[in-house]
């Protein structure tokens, strides 16, 4: 079984963001980058199934700038065979465009599975990965956060809104990971030399008409400051007067 | 004239809010410039009854697709039938829920069209040939402007932000035929499991009483079930320690990698304030915070902050609400 993971290079979210010049995109200057969360557990769904020795490769592919090499580098410390780098000069934000350039590197790839993120921290548009599935006509089931595969079936469990969904499906397929579903691992140091050596292929990605661009990005509005209104049960008359007088929410 | 396009969703055969707050997103695109909209709703034989309360929130046409396999979602189906519907429909704009439906569904769509789609959108309008909408980046520390070039335009929207107005228009019924055969569908959704049926969904509740760690064991959600069940109206959410212990089901995480919620208010019971947990609610009407720790950053965003320990604070909240409600 060939498994492909689709990993997204994106900033740490844990800064306060400064819009660009340009205003339409934020400044990068400072930022750190590391592999969107949600691909790091896809990535990690992935290894699970070749620890079973049910899997005899694991494909990583990103799409970006070449700063993508260091998140595919570390997805092959993880224990990855191979990378592929689709090369743009900026990740559009337009998903359909990423989606077809992805698409266009996994179709005659003969993998059983191509697993993507849920969603990514940047974007925060989380369609990339059911874009792909369609658009190669397989199977498809999103943001999965429980998987059995056995032999050419897999079964998965879905979270919706108060609830949880059953889903079965044939292989080849295409899944979106939620969390829930395991822990990444680290890279271990052993991986981590290891990574240097394994190929990584670096084509340019073909990304064609895009369709949705931003046109502007701001800081939304603040919240008011916070305002302890007081300590303890004494404070709650208080703070019911508010609810209903101040917030009218009672 | 721009006709728009709204995906109403269902549940056991009922109507989701989010599928009102469609419509009514739909009204706002249609009516800049005289436009019909056409609600769209599919479910098993007897679906057609959603028709009446699509009408009296804005829907001039309501599509009905109804089909035994549509009872639960099917999303090859689903799909398949959407996309064709929207493909000869002629819509300049086709709207759709940021559910766990949605965010299935309308990709699929999108793809199949091979149109532009933006999810989470907040704000929708019309500008000469393109579709501008807002959207949270960044898990919300950046707001986009995004245009969206291709016609039709797909748009899902965050649920809460588009509030159900009516509107009463005809709602004249048209069926839609299944493409091809629903029950070949090669993903099947075996089963569909909810907790009580009773219970308001995170997404659509207009106040969310959310428990951290501070409650310190599942015994101890019942405080917060209590305080929920005081203002009538109010769903239960959690941060994701207490989901990952297992003291409540993960479909009620709130945060960056849980549900993303706006209610009209939000109580922050025990819940420090991580970012990745105020990424998820921070753009709530009015937050509430109690905790013991009065350093602990839920405070910075807190209109109402309380220090204290919780278990005595929220029986007496949840006596004072009772009582407040109670006089009316
Ligand atoms: C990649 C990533 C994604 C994440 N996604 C999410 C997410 O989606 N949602 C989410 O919630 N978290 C998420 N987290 C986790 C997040 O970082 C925090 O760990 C988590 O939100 C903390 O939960 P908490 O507030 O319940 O617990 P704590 O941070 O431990 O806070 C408990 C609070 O309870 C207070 N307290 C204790 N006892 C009492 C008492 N008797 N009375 C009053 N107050 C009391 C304490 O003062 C403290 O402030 C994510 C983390 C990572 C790394
Ligand atoms: N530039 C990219 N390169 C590789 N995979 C990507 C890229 N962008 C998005 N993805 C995948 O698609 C998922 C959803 O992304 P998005 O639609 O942007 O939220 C991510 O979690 C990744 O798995």
């Amino acid at each position: 079984m060939k498994i492909a993971v689709c990993i997204k290079r994106v900033p740490d979210m844990d800064v306060r963001f400064k819009i660009a010049a340009i205003g339409n995109a934020v400044d990068e200057a400072g930022l750190k980058f590391d592999m969107n969360d949600f691909d790091s557990w896809a990535v990690e769904a992935a290894l699970q199934i070749k620890d079973r020795d049910a899997a005899t490769e694991v494909v990583i592919v990103s799409l970006g700038t070449d700063a993508v090499q260091e998140t595919i580098r570390k997805a092959l410390a993880m224990g990855a065979d191979r990378g592929v780098e689709l090369k743009t000069d900026h990740i559009p934000f337009d998903g359909l465009a990423i989606a077809r350039a992805l698409a266009a590197e996994l179709k005659d790839g003969g993998y059983d599975l191509v697993l993507f993120g849920k969603q990514s921290a940047d974007s925060s548009n989380g369609v990339v990965g059911a874009m792909v599935g369609e658009l190669l006509g397989l199977p498809l089931v999103t943001a999965i956060s429980k998987l059995e595969i056995s032999g050419q079936k897999g079964s998965a469990k879905r979270e919706i809104e108060g609830g949880q969904e059953f889903v079965e499906f044939p292989l080849p397929a295409v899944l979106t990971i939620d969390q829930g579903l395991n822990i990444a691992r680290y890279p271990a140091l052993k991986g981590i030399m290891a990574a240097k050596k394994k190929p990584l292929e670096v084509k340019p990605a073909q990304l064609g008409a895009q369709t949705v661009t931003v046109t502007q990005m701001e800081l939304p509005p603040e919240r008011a400051p916070g305002r302890i209104i007081g300590e303890g049960v004494a404070a709650v008359p208080e703070l019911v007067r508010l609810l209903q007088t101040e917030a009218k929410v009672l | 004239m721009a006709n728009v396009f709204a995906f109403a969703e269902t549940r056991n055969g009922e109507l989701r809010k989010i599928a009102l707050e469609a419509v009514t997103a739909a009204r706002s695109v249609a009516d800049a410039t005289g436009g019909q909209v056409h609600a769209f709703v599919a479910g098993a034989t007897g679906i057609e009854h959603c028709a009446a309360q699509l009408a009296k929130y804005g829907a001039d046409e309501v599509v009905v697709a109804e089909h035994g396999a549509f009872s639960k979602y099917n999303p090859e189906a689903v799909a398949a039938i959407v996309a064709e519907r929207v493909r000869t429909g002629g819509y300049r704009v086709a709207i759709f829920p940021t559910s766990a439906l949605g965010s299935d569904l309308a990709p699929r769509v999108a793809a199949k069209l091979g149109v532009g789609l933006v999810t989470d959108v907040t704000d929708i309008k019309l500008d000469g040939d393109a579709v501008i909408v807002k959207h949270p980046v960044n898990i919300g520390k950046v707001l986009a402007t995004v245009k969206i070039a291709s016609n039709p335009a797909l748009v899902a929207i965050r649920a809460n932000m588009f509030t159900p107005v009516e509107n009463p228009r005809a709602g004249t019924i048209q069926r839609a035929a299944p493409v091809g055969d629903p029950d070949a569908s090669r993903v099947v959704v075996k089963e569909v499991k909810l907790g009580g049926g009773t219970k308001l969904d995170l997404g659509e509740a207009p106040v969310i009483v959310s428990g951290g760690r501070g409650l310190k064991g599942p015994e101890n959600f019942q405080l917060v079930e209590d305080l929920a069940a005081a203002f009538g109206n109010a769903a239960v959410g959690a941060t994701r320690v207490v989901t990952d212990e297992g003291w409540r089901p993960h479909s009620d995480q709130i945060g960056q990698t849980g549900r993303l919620v706006s209610p009209d208010l939000y109580v922050a019971v025990g819940i420090s304030g991580a970012i990745q947990h105020l990424a998820g609610m921070r753009t709530s009407r009015t937050i509430v915070a109690i905790n013991k720790d009065k350093e602990a950053p839920i405070f910075k965003i807190a209109d109402y902050g309380i220090v204290g320990d919780l278990f005595e604070i929220v029986p007496a909240l949840t006596a004072a609400v009772k009582e407040a409600r109670a006089r009316g």
